[in-house]
């Protein structure tokens, strides 16, 4: 199985959401990860979706997202021609010994830490799948407290845009 | 003018002239309005029923039928009949009253999240939080269920919102609707490989499903079949899309469909799929069907192609439209002849024998047979679920695609009477058939009120073997004959039981009976009620196993 991205703008109304989660789960499909927020034109929202399944699948789960009348457009993403961001947040176990330690490893990330206490501190890094797998896998050691990460989002590389057709 | 007048108004100018429903304290303001209104109503004694009859209406009345539930219970009892409208792409409008805003999610009294809770069976649904939006709403939906592929729109008004005081001051009530796109032709490419797959084929056959009577296209596709003379086979929804006697029809496809349409779909080698979903139901191989490379799949619905099965040649767009494309491709092709002789042997080879010996009971099928032949089949049919269904589907003769009202692909119980009663409110020309067994009749029963209380006749068959009949049969072949919770002897008398609603009946259990039974109900234009005794080991029929069901 691969993982496919879809970028999908709908109209920004209550409700919305639940149509697009709710379509997954009704016909099967599984949500790898998702992210949600207005654009621009705050009449208009864009959702971002990483599926996991074949070629199929994905045209299938596309056609029946473009069924939905709040949904006003619908791209699959190809890996190469996107960039996909995501953000992680992170307490790691800290202790005046090793403190220095793990900010130099957040450096290397180009982590924020954005919070510290006697007993923790909290770095907050930003960057594709793989890069927050790496960061997390090395501060594992150190006792991770608690992670908070958002879905993945992404956008078209060069001057590709989805547009709304007037 | 309040929020339910605006509804109202909306609806009139919408077409509406009558609404299938049920009261109650959430849709009162609504049922006020509709009083004052050009528009009649229909009180059901289920909600359910209602949403049937809005079905049937609509379907005979090519329009989207309009049904209305006040919240909680009112609306849940919706649900079936809208999920059944869904599953057969009809068009519909309910509208439910809800509590007001300030009580929602309050867990309030006859308080349902009801737009939620029909989210996976309604093309689309509303909850009017602002009574400005009315008109337009309302606009949109009507729009919505009758354009595209159809389909149920559910309208959710809470109660304050329907009260609200309002006055219309020149407002933009134009729908506005972005991401609904309307197909029409389809790519010009596609329509040429057909073409050239066509010409290439010897033995082509054109698949006709419900999305044809959806396009009302049938007659499109009745020219296009007399010049081109591809043989035709249907989905059980799209029967009459060629009347079910003419030459070039062949029969139902299906696991209850005829041994010729079946054995066709597996001889030929290209497949027309024409407005249908090819559901599990229709072709149980999909997987066989896929791998031959010989599906063409035409449908206005892109998420139907490739969802059950991938296609050779996929075909988006309206079928009206698609089939001129095809035919002005095609220029002067007709189909190969010797496949056409072939078919026609094959249909000759594999004509059920219906037996019309008297032995105390009556066969169906041929009860069937009389009925088309009595009433020239100038009648609208519809069917409960079950081996009534099938019977119906495989032995009257229909004529056109409309005239038909089944629940195709939920196999809805209950779904029969109801909707005959809105077929027969929608129109007085033809006489109304409801084909019924005794299971499925008694999900139905209390709206032989409705149908009394504002004259609305209903001719109902009642094909009476005190079985659930399909269970009882898939319990036969399945199960070891382990028949259990099939047997429904516990009565009534179903005489009796019309005679109490003011229904005359008549009872007929001899085949050499059956022609007087017939004339006899068909007299007049008055509800009548006939039961037809049929034995409890009458298999249904079909493709898949012919075998007698033994005794138990």
């Amino acid at each position: 199985m691969e993982k496919y991205t879809l970028s999908v703008l709908v109209e920004n109304s209550a409700g919305v959401l639940s149509r697009v989660v709710g379509l997954f789960t009704r016909r099967g499909f599984n949500i790898h990860s998702l992210s949600v927020g207005p654009t621009a034109d705050d009449r208009v929202s864009r959702i971002t979706i990483e599926v996991k399944g074949d070629v199929y699948m994905v045209e299938q789960v596309s056609k029946q997202l473009s069924k939905l009348m709040e949904v006003i457009k619908i791209k699959t993403l190809k890996e190469s021609e996107m960039v996909k961001r995501g953000l992680v947040l992170v307490k790691i176990k800290t202790n005046p010994k090793n403190r220095g330690e793990i900010i130099e490893v957040a450096n290397v990330f180009r982590a924020n830490i954005i919070d510290l206490s006697p007993t923790t501190i909290t770095a907050e890094v930003t960057g594709s799948d793989q890069k927050i797998e790496a960061f997390l896998n090395m501060v594992e050691g150190y006792g991770i407290e608690e992670t908070a990460r958002t879905g993945m989002t992404a956008l078209e590389r060069g001057a590709n845009t989805l547009k709304i057709d007037k | 003018m309040n929020g339910a007048d605006l509804a109202v108004k909306a609806l009139e100018a919408n077409g509406v002239k009558v609404v299938f429903g049920y009261p109650g304290a959430a849709n009162a303001p609504f049922i006020d309005s509709v009083s004052h209104s050009s528009i009649e109503y229909v009180l059901s004694r289920n909600e359910q029923g209602a949403a049937h009859m809005a079905s049937g209406y609509g379907r005979v009345n090519r329009v989207a039928g309009v049904c209305t539930a006040t919240s909680g219970p009112g609306a849940t009892n919706l649900i079936t009949a809208i999920a059944t409208a869904y599953m057969d792409s009809i068009p519909m409008v309910a509208i439910t009253g809800q509590v007001k805003r300030e009580l929602i999610g309050k867990d309030a009294f006859q308080e349902v999240d009801i737009t939620g809770a029909t989210l996976p069976f309604t093309k689309h649904s509303y909850l009017v939080n602002d009574v400005k939006d009315i008109t337009r709403v309302v606009n949109e939906a009507f729009h919505i269920a009758t354009t595209g592929r159809p389909g149920p729109v559910l309208i959710d008004f809470p109660m304050d919102v329907l009260k609200a005081p309002y006055e219309e001051d020149g407002e933009e009530n134009e729908i506005n609707l972005r991401g609904y796109k309307l197909l029409g032709k389809a790519n010009e490419t596609q329509i040429k490989k057909v073409a050239q797959a066509l010409k290439k084929a010897k033995k082509p056959v054109i698949l006709a499903g419900g999305g044809i009577a959806l396009a009302n296209a049938q007659e499109i596709i009745r020219d296009f079949v007399k010049d081109t003379e591809i043989p035709v086979i249907a989905t059980m929804m799209g029967l009459g899309v060629l009347p079910t006697d003419d030459k070039k029809f062949y029969g139902m496809i299906g696991s209850h469909g005829t041994k010729c349409a079946n054995m066709m779909l597996n001889r030929s080698d290209l497949v027309i799929a024409m407005g249908t979903r090819l559901g599990d139901r229709s072709v149980a191989n999909a997987e066989g069907l896929e791998k031959s490379k010989k599906l063409v799949h035409i449908d206005i619905d892109p998420a139907e192609i490739g969802k059950n099965m991938q296609p050779y040649i996929p075909v988006v767009g309206d079928i009206k439209d698609v089939a001129v494309q095809l035919k002005s491709a095609l220029g002067d092709y007709k189909a190969n002849a010797e496949w056409c002789d072939e078919v026609d042997k094959l249909r000759k080879d594999t004509a059920p024998e219906i037996s019309k010996e008297d032995n105390g009971f009556v066969n169906p099928r041929y009860f069937l047979e009389r009925l088309s032949e009595l009433t020239k089949s100038e009648a609208y049919i519809t069917t409960e679920v079950g081996q009534n269904q099938l019977w119906t589907a495989n032995h009257y003769t229909i004529k056109e695609p409309n005239r038909f009202l089944t629940s195709g692909g939920f196999g809805t119980m209950g779904y029969g009477l109801p909707a005959a009663i809105g077929a027969s409110r929608a129109q007085s020309e033809l006489p109304v058939i409801a084909v019924m067994g005794d299971g499925s009749f008694q999900m139905d029963l209390p709206e032989l009120g409705t149908m009394q209380q504002y004259d609305i006749p209903v001719k109902m068959v009642l094909f009476k073997n005190d079985r659930l009949g399909m269970v009882h049969e898939h319990q036969y072949l399945f199960y070891g004959s382990n028949y259990q919770m099939v047997d429904i002897t516990g009565g009534p008398d179903f005489a009796k039981l019309v005679d109490a609603y003011g229904i005359r009946s008549g009872r007929v259990s001899e085949n050499s009976k059956v022609d007087d039974a017939i004339k006899e109900m068909m007299d007049g234009r008055e509800s009548y009620l006939l039961i037809v005794d049929v034995s409890p080991y009458e298999p249904t029929g079909n493709a898949l196993n012919e075998s007698r069901m033994k005794e138990a």
